[in-house]
């Protein structure tokens, strides 16, 4: 049986999170993937290796849905995350919100990658021609309002 | 009494381990268990302006108590997505 959320060494199937979430009263399923880039910052990327606090990543994810939820209370979504060794143009997120309307749908899926950017504690050890380095992005604060508003207006935006 | 400390990226190759058990004092917080390690690692103490922590897999504050068998994470930032 699929969860709504995940962190997962399996290749995502974001057809079957679609299903998931999708209901007779929703007039829309946006999706989002979130793919392995060939280069960064004048990198040529190689490959990532993705590497999480599972238990906690599960719990931030399931934040991010109550979050989306309490905002757009219509929306279900559904958000997986990859781990381990992933290939150029392999998956390493996968969302899928589903609403009545399409703004709705649009909006969740935005805030909800907003969102796991900033407080998922998931890494990616970046192999590029050359060396290899940890990313490293935004200090982790749920709690953090500024935060949540910035995600909340880029999806709305 | 006795912690688990969990490091995650690039705390967990500078500290050699992901997994760390660690005696600390009776009435310690997140902030007194992250000292002792930086003692032990000076090169953690780039990350403190950075860091976040989780005492038994949920965020905590660097001021929060810690107890007996907590299991307490250290937290670079973080990268998913």
């Amino acid at each position: 049986m699929m969860t709504r959320t995940a962190i997962t060494e399996s290749v995502l199937d974001v057809a079957a999170l679609a299903r998931l979430v999708e209901g007779p009263g929703h007039g829309a399923v946006a999706t989002f993937l979130g793919l392995v880039r060939d280069h960064n910052q004048g990198r040529r990327v190689t490959h990532l290796v993705y590497e999480a606090y599972e238990p906690m990543a599960v719990k931030a994810l399931d934040r991010i849905v109550r979050e989306a939820t309490e905002r757009w209370p219509s929306v279900v979504l559904a958000v997986h995350h990859r781990t381990g060794r992933l290939a150029i143009g392999e998956a390493s997120v996968a969302i899928a919100a589903a609403s009545p309307h399409r703004a709705d749908a649009f909006a969740v899926c935005r805030y909800a990658i907003e969102r796991i950017k900033q407080i998922v504690p998931i890494w990616k050890h970046e192999y590029f021609e050359g060396g290899d380095t940890w990313i490293e992005g935004a200090t982790a604060d749920p709690d953090d309002a500024e935060a949540r508003e910035r995600a909340m207006r880029i999806a709305c935006a | 009494m006795r912690v688990t400390v969990r490091l995650f990226a690039r705390l967990r190759e500078l500290g050699g381990a992901g997994e760390l058990v660690r005696e600390v004092p009776d009435g310690s917080t997140v902030s007194g268990v992250w000292q002792a390690l930086v003692r032990d690692f000076p090169a953690f103490a780039a990350y403190e302006p950075s860091l976040s922590c989780a005492v038994n897999a949920e965020y905590a504050k660097f001021k929060t108590a810690v107890s007996d068998g907590d299991e307490i994470a250290f937290l670079p930032p973080v990268s998913g997505g």
